[in-house]
């Protein structure tokens, strides 16, 4: 088992409803908090690999019959910056197509400093202050 | 892809009491699912019409005029094949030949009848309408009552939904109506929700919708305009169909009336899957807009959508309706049709796959039987 | 786990041809940083024109289609340069996003800036072409040489469309005459010959890019009520405008015409001409001009460009499709900077029909089309 948990942002630098791109041990991440939750999908649609990271944050339309619209979980979808496919944030399937077409989802976890400094957290030139709580990606 | 399963229908013989339906020429019984009748002229007609009408007819000279369409001429090559031209009189209009070339030339058990006229492209909504009323009683008693393989279509006013719906509602008693027919291009797209009344009366009577190729030509048949040749109008009425795909998916009339079958007549049916990568890829994108559609289209059209065979859009031999069937992932689509008195092939060579296939099989019998209910109900109002 | 495949991005797939080789892209859309930028292009009267009335168009809405689109500016969201600029008008940030970075070696400039060729009124249509076409040059391609301007005309009145092209023949910094598909008239019919006459006469392509506004509904049913569907008709109109020139002669009458088709997608050529050659039997004494079948002209002077890439479910029918189209008559395209471009890589990944063929669509078909090197 060589998974690694990486810290890769302060809570405040990504803020409820909002994405950040990172990059982890050469993997390019979007991180997106969702009410103060936080996902990291690989930064790359599956379609035509358009960054995610800029697409814009949703929630999903439907409708119940012909002309009757209404937006479910609000903030929890992300729309591509391309070609504008929807993928559920929490767990990085399509919406058009979730059994086969999805995101890779990387496991997410909030630590504060103190617990950090503490290890084993690959962090090497991430300032950590004590007081601050910070995302963890573990890949 | 679904290969041809065991028929599962019962074999009541359709209305014929037979035990086993007849064996068409092809060696296992078939449905004509798109043959023409025509309306002579105007004063067939004028027996059907109340005394305002007559009058009206009489003293307007109407009943003196043809009433053709522009996108069904009878002179024309494609609308009548030589054999199957009547002495006199349009391609469509004799009872006779259509019993000896089609009915009997194929070896037909049953099949369906399109009477496409001028009357229901009328502007005046209540002149369409009773146009339209007395070519279904013309069409009750001049053919069905003559010739009992054959089964009709419902002819409505387009230009009236409501009107239109009462009509399929006056029909819808006798059984030997199997479907409602319209005319593929129209005044506004088949999937608004003005004609929803039309999908509502049909889902309800178990009638399906026939679109058929043809234009009221209440707008060119290309978004430039007008060409000059009818042949450029006839290869754009597939362009008709392909629209009234994407307006009957998006504006989600299968998913208000999910047991509605569409059935596309004279179509040309070999179109329909790029159609539908495109509108299928189109849909992963902006499907938000359209938020009831929560199928890929091609699923939905696969479900919905029934296609008559002829004319079928291929050079000769070329395989394209097995790669139809694959592609679209069903061999459920496609029905049988000769398209009587067109002339889109010689003797009955009207199917582009041999005849012993399941696939044939399918195409001459079960589609047809399991796309229209009514074939099989024995019992005749009137 | 099914992420790991899906992850894996399609030059892994496929050889990374597109890595190795320099592209042509047929579709790029120049944008003017604002109205103003077209402004110095016009004269004193047309200046006056354009900030008093703006547009005049056959549509309900005077400065936006009636169909809103499903993405601000048409565009991806990541094509958005520093600085607040629009999609498409800052060079450097293009050149970096997409020339650099998709390696490409010619790019065809697509501007769509105001539509010259459905201006109502003809003269400021005539005026607006003339702009766009010196605006190219002057932010465009005299900037990076790997760009090539089209020149913009108003079909609407060929003595119009005809001097602007004998205007900008000469000059090899334009590469074809570029028309609206939507006019007001099938492209067939013979008011427009004579600009397929000046065309053929200086041996420049017609370049066709889908929209335009010329007052007919998009379908022989009238305007469908979503962007969905009115997109879609992109193809039926790229369908019609084929149907046109082959049938009304255009091809007999002008036999060294070549038509490109931009974005118009590719799939749906196979049965066009299927059921043109079909009817064309059947109906053949209508149209005795026509001397073979309508796919054999369809193949003698169509080029098709490949964005939006059809996306059928098994990767083999796109290439069976390609096949039956000819892949001597499909040309790489991007679209860039809109949402729903492709990128080279995608359509190497995606369109298995082996290198060979992959460098004919991604390059050399292009390159001889045009006469690039």
């Amino acid at each position: 088992m060589s998974r690694q948990r990486h810290v890769v942002a302060a809570i405040d630098e990504v803020g409820p409803g909002t994405s950040k791109r990172v990059n982890v041990a050469g993997r390019d991440i979007a991180l997106f908090n969702v009410g103060g939750e936080f996902f990291a999908l690989a930064n790359k649609c599956p379609h035509e690999s358009g960054p995610l990271c800029q697409g814009k944050i949703i929630g999903l339309a439907v409708a119940d019959e012909p002309g009757k619209y209404r937006i479910e979980r609000d903030g929890e979808f992300v729309k591509c910056s391309w070609h504008g496919w929807e993928f559920d944030i929490r767990t990085g399937q399509s919406w058009c197509d979730p059994a086969t077409v999805r995101v890779r989802a990387y496991d997410t976890a909030v630590e504060n400093g103190e617990t950090l400094v503490r290890g084993p957290y690959v962090a090497e030139t991430f300032p950590v202050a004590i007081e601050q709580n910070y995302v963890v990606v573990e890949i | 892809m679904t290969l041809a399963a065991p028929d599962t229908l019962a074999r009541s013989g359709a209305s014929s009491g037979a035990a086993s339906p007849r064996t068409s020429v092809f060696g296992s019984p078939a449905i004509d699912c798109d043959l023409h009748i025509a309306v002579p002229s105007i004063k067939a007609l004028m027996p059907y019409l109340d005394a305002y009408w007559r009058q009206q007819f009489v003293t307007r000279g109407i009943d003196r005029l043809s009433w053709n369409l522009t996108s069904d001429p009878p002179g024309a090559p494609i609308s009548g094949r030589p054999d199957w031209r009547p002495a006199t009189g349009k391609p469509g209009t004799s009872l006779p030949l259509l019993r000896e070339k089609a009915l009997d030339g194929f070896g037909v058990e049953l099949a369906i009848a399109n009477c496409i006229y001028g009357g229901a492209a009328l502007h005046s909504e209540d002149m369409a309408s009773v146009v339209c009323s007395a070519m279904n009683d013309w069409i009750a008693k001049e053919w069905l009552d003559a010739e009992p393989r054959l089964r009709a279509s419902i002819v409505v006013p387009m230009n009236n939904p409501e009107l239109a719906a009462q009509e399929i509602e006056r029909c819808a008693s006798d059984n030997r109506f199997a479907q409602v027919s319209m005319l593929v291009a129209q005044g506004e797209p088949l999937g608004k929700r003005r004609h929803w009344p039309i999908y509502a009366a049909a889902e309800k009577h178990g009638l399906p919708v026939c679109l058929h190729a043809g234009s009221l030509y209440h707008h060119p048949m290309t978004t430039n305009g007008y060409g000059s040749y009818f042949l450029e109008d006839y290869v754009a009425q597939a362009f008709a169909f392909e629209s009234a795909v994407l307006s009957l998916v998006s504006e989600g009339v299968f998913a208000k009336y999910p047991a509605l079958k569409i059935v596309f007549a004279e179509s040309g049916v070999t179109w329909l899957p790029a159609a539908l990568w495109r509108f299928n890829k189109t849909w992963r994108g902006v499907r938000a807009e359209i938020p009831w559609v929560k199928r890929p289209p091609m699923d939905i059209v696969r479900d919905n959508i029934r296609l008559t065979l002829q004319p079928f859009d291929e050079p000769d031999g070329a395989g394209r309706l097995e790669r139809f069937c694959e592609q679209m992932k069903s061999d459920r689509m496609v029905l049988f049709s000769s398209d009587f008195p067109h002339w889109h092939y010689e003797g009955t060579d009207a199917l582009p796959i041999s005849p012993k296939s399941g696939l044939a099989r399918r195409i001459l019998y079960d589609n047809p039987r399991e796309t229209f209910p009514r074939l099989g109900l024995r019992e005749l109002a009137r | 786990m099914s992420t790991d495949i899906l992850e894996r991005p399609p030059q892994q797939r496929a050889a990374p041809l597109h890595t190795r080789l320099k592209v042509v892209d047929c579709d790029i859309h120049p944008t003017a940083a604002s109205a103003d930028e077209l402004l110095p292009f016009l004269s004193e009267r047309w200046r006056d024109y354009m900030k008093t009335y703006g547009g005049f168009y056959r549509q309900p809405l005077s400065d936006t289609l009636s169909h809103p689109r499903m993405a601000p500016d048409v565009a991806r969201a990541d094509a958005w340069p520093p600085g607040g600029k629009p999609p498409g008008s800052d060079l450097a940030f293009m050149q970096t996003q997409h020339l650099d970075a998709n390696n490409i070696e010619h790019g065809m400039l697509m501007p769509l800036n105001r539509g010259p060729g459905n201006q109502r009124n003809l003269e400021f249509g005539a005026a607006l072409a003339g702009a766009v076409n010196d605006w190219q040059l002057a932010h465009w391609v005299d900037r990076d040489t790997r760009l090539h301007a089209s020149i913009v005309v108003t079909q609407e009145h060929p003595p119009f469309a005809i001097a602007e092209i004998e205007k900008r023949a000469g000059d090899r910094r334009f590469s074809q005459i570029m028309l609206p598909p939507k006019s007001l008239e099938p492209q067939g019919r013979r008011r427009y010959w004579p600009i397929y006459e000046a065309a053929v006469a200086h041996n420049l392509p017609l370049a066709l890019h889908v929209g335009g506004i010329n007052g007919y509904p998009a379908t022989a049913s009238g305007w469908p009520s979503y962007y969905i569907e009115e997109q879609h008709t992109n193809v039926q109109g790229m369908q019609s405008l084929i149907t046109s020139m082959v049938i009304e002669g255009v091809f007999e009458q002008f036999p060294t015409l070549k038509v490109v088709l931009v974005e118009g997608g590719v799939a749906w050529v196979p049965a066009l001409k299927w059921r043109m050659d079909k009817h064309w039997k059947r109906l053949k004494s209508e149209a005795p001009h026509l001397k073979r079948p309508p796919s054999e002209y369809i193949h003698d002077h169509i080029w098709l460009t490949t964005q939006p890439l059809d996306e059928p479910d098994a990767d083999m029918d796109l290439a069976e499709a390609f096949e039956q189209v000819g892949v001597d008559r499909v040309m790489f395209s991007t679209d860039y900077p809109h949402w729903d471009g492709d990128e080279p890589s995608f359509v190497v990944g995606k369109l298995k029909i082996g290198e060979e063929k992959l460098r004919r669509i991604l390059r050399d078909n292009a390159r001889e089309l045009y006469g690039f090197k």
